[in-house]
């Protein structure tokens, strides 16, 4: 079937319609959230079907993993698959056009999201817990209370660094003497005046705030001061049993001071975020800012309506990921279903995107971002034009070369070298392979070494031609003898590309699959291609006794 | 019919020991630098952040670098890249770092630290790469071991389709080839990236390939062309290859010349490597690979056809001592 010239031609021209009908412009639909009125649509682009890495359309890239600092997974494959679940739901909702979320080995989840415009908040909205608690705060002052007892803890702490966690004992060695440089005498003989933990801490009212039960301030500034000591072993065992520290989600102004304020709580949540069914981003109508209202489920309500009927008059925290979310309101009647998170001073479009994390669920275990890239849309394009540049100019050279150099044969090497583009592109398309920065550059390299399996077989062609054989017998022996050479380094270099794809990320996989796709195809154009194209010659010119090679 | 390089009758085996020279005058410094300096590994292969910025107003390195380590991100590296307005800021993770795994910190401190030094919005991010120190140790094993599974699989591909000596043979040329791409690298500092290592495996590759073209000439020589010794089949298939050589890696040069040139600041790397490696890949074909080719047959000659030639030919016997 290969035999005869018209077989051959149909087939090289299927194979040229396969590949420009994988490439013809065509519709696709691309599903994302309307940056106005946040209501998801469908808009159709007319578009060539070659898929574009990250690096060349823009987009990001995140490889995460299970943070395991703050709690600890049970069964960390569960967690990770749980976690996946949730992502997936999230990013639908959230409207990227083909977002690709998997697991990569087996504790991590690679999210890639292209055309993405704010990466900072998809990256949010991925990393986000969402793990939302309502909690009863303190009426007893416990934390008051305690106060003394903490600090005589930290001073043992600082004091005997060895008996004290090891990790972290520098820092409040280092307060203690921050401390003692004011109050030397003091400290020196062991008394407790004043404490560490006691002058950072303070009760609303004497900031001159009036606080809710369970309420106090401790300067921004020292916040992160506070937050670290509060974590300390010593401290931790030195808190009242059923008590829960918990920070507020932003600081707070009072007077000029900066507050951020933390907040005594109940050990026992009332109800958490598994019982969520719906949340919806919405305006108050009394303070015109954005809120979240939520909906729970049935034994979602009932743990609500006990929860908050056993507590009217006290006040209910609600907790997002840890934070306490705005001021604790006062339970004034038993909630069941339905309820409300007020997001003072923040945007509308963070309240939808905390809804939509409610939404979708909250995350096991929080994750963190091992792994990111990002790419901004228009350095891609600018590749693009770079690598497309650089493609044409080196093709032109090529031709150039191969002209001057083979004349007649040299323009059927030229030919071959064009469909051999087009196959390699085509190829592409149908993989539906993503075409990435060092693929593009891949091509562009290949189109100098396509033309590799001519060069081999016409040099071949000359030298039987040297020998004195006819210009049949010596495209026949030229193209039998070269067949050996081009296979071998062919399969060679397939080898070496299907390793690469093997260990590559995202660029260099794209690089290996042109690669490869290349190799296949600048092969198949030599070998079948441009030795029809002689056999066309040498059918129009049968009694041709010189070859224009 | 316009023709380079034929019919040439150049004594490649001959003047091996100079090859051998020139190799070892590339080899010996280039390891000791290599050694010394060792390799510019890119934030994907060490961990670490890297944050390319176009500035809309002049960009004052020392004032940005000053900014950075007050947000707790000293020793990093400001690069100025391609354009005038383009830049790259570098920071590898310093071992003192709590939870080097979690990226997000070191990229709002280089955030805030431009923020302050340029002013927000006075710059554009054109692209944020964060790496934590795991995925990238995964990653430099991850390469190591492709070049090595490259190396065995093509060795036995290489003794089915020829036979183990020659499969020897063309791996040497090529570890020399690979090796002395690594050398080249340390050499102009470059920065070993994903791209750049993806480089260094076409670059291997590319020079199997050339020994094969030229092995594939020496396997069909010793099948028809009766030529009295190996030595002489070696010269006579590079010579004969010779005008297929300087074409394919003329026009091969010439596009990763375009590249270099057109293809912008990030892909410039990648080409500079392949460009470098063509050459050697032709070196080591004509030089390195047959001298290794004729080595291993004088010291393990093969049983059957090929060697009652070459054990019987006198010219053979002569030829071992002088070389």
């Amino acid at each position: 079937m290969f035999d005869s010239i018209r077989s051959r031609v149909i087939i090289i021209a299927l194979l040229i319609i396969g590949s420009i009908v994988a490439l013809i412009p065509r519709n696709t639909t691309i599903r994302e959230r309307d940056v106005n009125t946040g209501v998801m649509r469908d808009t159709t682009v007319r578009r060539v079907p070659l898929k574009l890495g990250l690096d060349l359309q823009g987009g990001m890239h995140l490889g995460l993993e299970l943070d395991q600092s703050s709690r600890v997974s049970a069964d960390p494959s569960r967690d990770l698959d749980l976690a996946l679940t949730v992502l997936r739901k999230r990013i639908d909702e959230f409207g990227v056009t083909e977002p690709l979320i998997q697991k990569q080995g087996d504790d991590r989840i690679i999210v890639e999201l292209a055309g993405i415009t704010d990466p900072a908040r998809a990256k949010a909205i991925v990393q986000r817990s969402a793990f939302l608690e309502f909690r009863i705060t303190d009426r007893s002052e416990a934390l008051e209370k305690a106060l003394p007892a903490l600090d005589r803890a930290l001073l043992r702490a600082g004091v005997k660094p060895a008996a004290g966690a090891p990790t972290q004992p520098s820092a409040v060695t280092q307060l203690l003497q921050g401390d003692t440089s004011k109050k030397t005498a003091a400290t020196d003989t062991g008394v407790v005046v004043g404490g560490v933990l006691s002058s950072l801490i303070q009760s609303g009212a004497q900031a001159g705030y009036s606080p809710v039960p369970g309420e106090y301030l401790v300067k921004e500034t020292a916040f992160p001061r506070v937050d670290s000591l509060l974590h300390l072993p010593e401290v931790l065992s030195a808190l009242p049993r059923n008590l829960v520290l918990r920070w507020a989600s932003s600081p707070t102004s009072v007077g000029a001071e900066s507050y951020r304020l933390l907040y005594s709580l109940e050990d026992r949540a009332i109800v958490t975020g598994q019982n969520l069914v719906d949340a919806k981003e919405e305006i108050d109508p009394l303070t015109s800012g954005p809120i979240v209202t939520f909906e729970l489920d049935r034994t979602g309500a009932r743990k609500f309506g006990d929860g908050t009927g056993r507590n009217i008059g006290n006040y209910m925290a609600i907790l997002l990921d840890d934070r306490v979310q705005g001021r604790p309101p006062v339970i004034q009647s038993r909630i069941d279903r339905r309820g409300q998170i007020t997001l003072t001073g923040r945007t509308f479009q963070e309240a939808r995107d905390l809804a939509l994390t409610l939404r979708a669920g909250a995350l096991p275990i929080p994750l963190k971002v091992v792994d990111y890239r990002q790419v901004g849309a228009s350095l891609g394009q600018d590749s693009i034009r770079k690598g497309i540049t650089a493609g044409v100019v080196g093709s032109i050279i090529v031709i150039l070369i191969m002209i001057g150099y083979y004349r007649v044969a040299g323009i059927l090497a030229v030919f071959a070298l064009a469909i051999y583009i087009l196959f390699t592109l085509g190829g592409l398309a149908s993989l539906d392979a993503t075409l990435t920065l060092p693929g593009l550059a891949g091509i562009v390299v290949s189109i100098g070494l396509a033309v590799d399996a001519n060069v081999l077989i016409f040099e071949r062609i000359r030298e039987e031609l040297a020998l004195g054989k006819t210009v049949r017998l010596a495209i026949d022996e030229g193209f039998k003898r070269a067949w050996n050479a081009i296979v071998d380094s062919n399969v060679c270099a397939i080898v070496t590309a299907l390793l690469l794809y093997q260990f590559g990320t995202g660029p260099v996989k794209g690089f290996a699959v042109t690669l490869t796709l290349g190799t296949l195809a600048s092969m198949v154009t030599a070998i079948f291609v441009t030795r029809t194209f002689f056999m066309i010659w040498l059918e129009r010119r049968p009694n041709m006794t010189t070859l224009s090679i | 019919m316009r023709r380079v390089f034929t019919n040439t009758k150049i004594d490649f085996i001959g003047v091996r020991r100079y090859a051998y020279i020139f190799t070892a005058i590339w080899f010996v410094p280039g390891l000791i630098l290599l050694l010394i300096r060792g390799l510019n590994y890119s934030i994907e292969f060490t961990g670490g952040t890297l944050v390319q910025i176009a500035s809309q107003v002049p960009v004052d390195v020392s004032k940005l670098r000053s900014a950075l380590d007050h947000e707790g991100v000293p020793g990093a590296e400001i690069q100025s890249f391609g354009a005038d307005s383009e830049y790259v800021v570098r920071a590898r993770l310093s071992k003192e770092a709590p939870d080097q795994d979690n990226t997000d910190a070191t990229v709002s401190a280089v955030r805030k630290a431009l923020d302050s030094s340029l002013g927000e919005g006075k710059y554009t991010i054109g692209r944020t790469e964060a790496v934590g120190p795991k995925v990238g140790g995964e990653l430099r094993q991850k390469a190591l071991t492709a070049i090595l599974l490259a190396f065995g699989a093509i060795l036995i591909y290489l003794a089915v389709r020829f036979e183990w000596r020659f499969g020897l043979s063309s791996i040497l040329a090529t570890a020399h080839d690979v090796l002395g791409t690594v050398i080249f690298i340390s050499v102009l500092h470059l920065e070993v990236s994903l791209v750049v290592v993806g480089a260094v495996l076409s670059v291997l590759g590319l020079s199997l390939n050339e020994t094969i073209i030229i092995f594939d000439r020496v396997r069909e020589n010793e099948r028809h062309r009766r030529y009295p010794d190996l030595r002489t089949t070696l010269n006579r298939s590079i010579n004969e290859t010779l005008p297929r050589t300087v074409l394919t890696h003329g026009t091969a040069l010439a596009t990763m010349m375009t590249l270099a040139i057109f293809g912008g600041e990030v892909i410039r790397p990648f080409a500079l490597v392949m460009f470098f490696g063509v050459f050697t890949g032709i070196f080591s074909s004509m030089f390195i690979a047959p001298a290794v080719l004729l080595y291993i047959r004088r010291r393990w000659p093969p049983v059957g056809a090929a060697a009652p030639r070459s054990t019987r030919a006198p010219a053979g016997r002569a030829a071992q001592p002088v070389g």
